[in-house]
């Protein structure tokens, strides 16, 4: 699968989570989170400011600095 | 003898309203021992075993990257709850199973409350309680604790478990070469002889853990060992990917697990607050909103709690004064007690006590939104701005909590995860014009600008802001360089608050102001008499007292700030140990009286309009009270940040008093 930096994605797209390339404290925060390898993602907002995804039905912003560092795949 | 029961939960679990639900007022608050992370323990009485349940911090997992996390899992591992129940949100329970593989992990003993079944049930998500328990091996009770639903029978399954072991407690598997690695570390650990369950320790050193590694490397059996130090150079080498691995591998143990137990209906639901969210973190609409409610919590904080119940307060602390002043001049005291009684506790003491009915309003408005859902979304529409200026949203929700109390801003900094934006949050916060700085501003107003009272109370609201900001981005750019700044904030859904929370939320942080009321400020205002009376002889706050000679040695740093009198300074300085102190010793030392129309008048003399502005920028800015200051200290876990933090707003402060004169000269002001 190719993976492209979360923040490419528009409102409304579904993802799963690949890798995170962010610091070491960070991404263990998403990983326990709920960010996990394999983990799916909707996009409900990436516009200006924070995204805003929804995870397991529960919404999470992510600066933009993250998503820039959080590869994913696309979902159809 | 009482039982112990351990509350964990993920943050927005409903971890503090069951907590609430199940104590009632039964509780008390305190900190761990050495960390500031608070303690609350409640009280359950049922039949005749009384049980005492330690409301531990809402964390998402039980490793080391915050304090919270690091006193939860300690008082799991060393404290011996009897008990522990772990809260899990039916709406998540994939994620907030998580936690409970790290609770079995460390083979507690765990009942699961999984709460808000009704929400679940609204969103359509059905989880089946009795093939969840089975498979985690520990009782799963359905509760919805803001409705005081299934309390009791989780209380009943607490009472079980701790009757009788749990059998069979559930093993993860973390993969073959991590389980051999994990029997290897085992051999040793348990020569080790440490007070930690050697399976736990074993995985939290390949996870890399800090404190667990220090423990160990502290270990002289095992450092001893050749073989030892052999492994722990190999575990270093390849942490980082373990780390990873063991997080993936408990999600996998809690996905095959959820996969039968969880139905969720093919699309989500639409809820109440995707349409609310929808309004509330539009990319135009957010942010006029948050300023407009923002402007409605001060109006309201300002209406009621100063000019209705303060003033109110006022008067009764008033007739206090004199009634008690009656009885010691009947009762035959000495004219010193009357002194003390009238000037040192009434004046200030109950200076203190006058600006309570607004803290208690700012309080419950705080708490109406923290309990709604919306304070996350302020920190998501803010986030743009503060970071424009090196911050993030986060840190404005700090800030706003500063407007009541530093004390309490400075810990809600506990919400940032890099040292970076915590440290920077931490630092500004005192620039938050808190609010026993209001009955300074207000007797300034009254003398010089009573008919733009609003107008000037809100430009040093604003200009604090301001100057945040802009050492906000000096301090990312200087200090702080280099280091990293992350945004992750969960936006937990809408809730109508429940009375209980905001009620119990308020009374924390205004019985606090209470305490300091009763402890610190009376001790200083006693001192601050005292030093005003000695030596022996002198005029009571006049020029000669030890008080008027400190403020003579300090003044002429004021003239260029056009108050160097040493009344001013002795008010100031009074204000290092309790802004509430403030008022009350410029009554003592400008009118021998402790505030109101006397005081005005004497202002009025004393200063210009010009002065009084730069007084007041003075007062909003510079170093902040000892409360704080000890917060500082305690949260940045340095006395040298404290020191840091009370030079630097000291200089902001008298550099911004200075322009503020001197330019107000050069244009012919004054």
């Amino acid at each position: 699968m190719d993976y492209l930096p979360l923040i490419s994605l528009h409102s409304g797209e579904t993802c799963k989570i690949g890798r995170i390339v962010a610091g070491r404290s960070a991404t263990k925060r998403l990983y326990e989170m709920g960010f996990n390898t394999g983990a799916q993602i909707q996009v409900l907002k990436n516009d200006r400011g924070p995204l805003i995804v929804a995870l397991c039905g529960h919404k999470v912003a992510l600066g933009r600095g993250l998503a820039q560092k959080m590869l994913v795949g696309k979902v159809r | 003898m009482s039982y112990t029961i351990a509350l964990v939960g993920n943050p927005n679990s409903g971890k503090t309203t069951l907590f609430n639900a199940l104590t009632g007022s039964n509780q008390h608050v305190g900190n761990w021992p050495g960390v500031t992370v608070e303690r609350k323990e409640g009280q359950v009485q049922r039949g005749n075993q009384l049980y005492t349940i330690v409301d531990l911090p809402g964390t998402y997992s039980l490793g080391a990257l915050s304090e919270d996390e690091v006193v939860a899992r300690e008082f799991i591992l060393t404290g011996h709850p009897d008990v522990v129940i772990n809260v899990v949100d039916a709406t998540n329970v994939e994620r907030n199973l998580y936690l409970t593989t790290q609770l079995l992990e460390m083979g507690a003993k765990v009942v699961v409350a999984l709460n808000m079944v009704d929400e679940a049930e609204d969103r359509q998500i059905s989880v089946d309680e009795k093939a969840l328990a089975q498979r985690l091996g520990a009782p799963v009770v359905p509760t919805v604790a803001s409705r005081r639903k299934g309390l009791d029978q989780l209380m009943q399954a607490a009472a079980d478990v701790i009757e009788r072991p749990l059998n069979g407690v559930v093993r993860l598997s973390y993969g073959e070469s991590i389980d051999a690695k994990l029997a290897e570390l085992q051999e040793f650990l348990v020569k080790g002889d440490l007070t930690y369950p050697p399976g736990w320790l074993g995985v939290k050193l390949l996870e890399g853990d800090t404190y667990v590694r220090k423990i160990v490397r502290e270990n002289a059996s095992l450092q001893s060992s050749e073989e030892f130090g052999r492994l722990w150079d190999e575990i270093a080498a390849q942490e980082d990917d373990w780390q990873l691995e063991i997080v993936d591998r408990r999600y996998q143990f809690v996905s095959a697990i959820t996969k039968d137990v969880v139905q969720r209906p093919g699309t989500a639901v639409q809820t109440a607050t995707d349409q609310l969210d929808r309004v509330l973190t539009h990319r135009y609409l957010g942010l006029p909103i948050f300023a407009a409610i923002m402007f409605v919590v001060f109006q309201l904080t300002f209406a009621v709690g100063q000019d209705l119940l303060g003033d109110l307060m006022a008067t009764g602390m008033g007739a206090f004064g004199s009634i008690l002043e009656r009885v010691l001049v009947n009762a035959g005291a000495p004219d010193w007690l009357i002194g003390f009684a009238g000037s040192g506790i009434i004046g200030g003491v109950g200076a203190v006590l006058e600006f309570i009915p607004l803290i208690v309003i700012l309080y419950l408005l705080m708490g109406l939104l923290e309990d709604s859902g919306y304070m996350a979304r302020a920190a998501y529409v803010m986030d743009n701005i503060m970071r424009a200026v090196g911050l993030q949203g986060k840190t404005f929700v700090s800030m706003i909590v500063g407007f009541g109390c530093n004390v309490p801003g400075v810990m809600a900094t506990r919400t940032l995860e890099s040292r970076k934006d915590r440290m920077i949050a931490v630092l500004i916060n005192p620039f938050m014009s808190c609010g026993a700085k209001i009955p300074i501003y207000l007797v300034f107003i009254a003398a010089f600008f009573p008919s733009y009272g609003g107008l000037v109370l809100f430009s040093v609201y604003v200009l604090g802001i301001l100057i945040a900001f802009l050492m906000g981005k000096v301090f990312s750019k200087t200090l702080f360089k280099g280091e990293t700044s992350h945004f992750i904030m969960e936006l937990p859904p809408y809730r109508l608050p429940t009375v209980g929370n905001v009620l119990r939320n308020m009374w924390d942080n205004v019985s606090g102001f209470l305490a300091r009321a009763g402890t610190t400020i009376f001790a200083v205002v006693s001192l601050l008499w005292v030093l005003a009376v000695l030596p022996g002889g002198v005029e009571p706050y006049g020029p000669e007292s030890i008080l008027g000679r400190i403020g003579l040695v300090i003044a002429p740093i004021f003239g260029p700030a056009g108050f160097g009198n040493w009344q001013a300074a002795v008010g100031l300085f009074s204000g290092i140990a309790a802004k509430e102190a403030v008022v009350a010793t410029l009554g003592m030392v400008y009118a021998g009286v402790e505030g109101g129309a006397e005081l005005v008048g004497v202002i009025r003399e004393v200063f210009t309009p010009l002065s009084a502005a730069s007084f007041m920028v003075m007062t909003l800015l510079y170093t902040p009270c000892a409360a704080t200051l000890g917060t500082i200290r305690k949260e940045t876990g340095s006395a040298k940040w404290a020191l840091f933090s009370a030079l630097y707003t000291f200089a902001i402060a008298w550099v911004m008093a200075v322009l503020i004169f001197q330019i107000g000269r050069l244009f012919g002001l004054s």
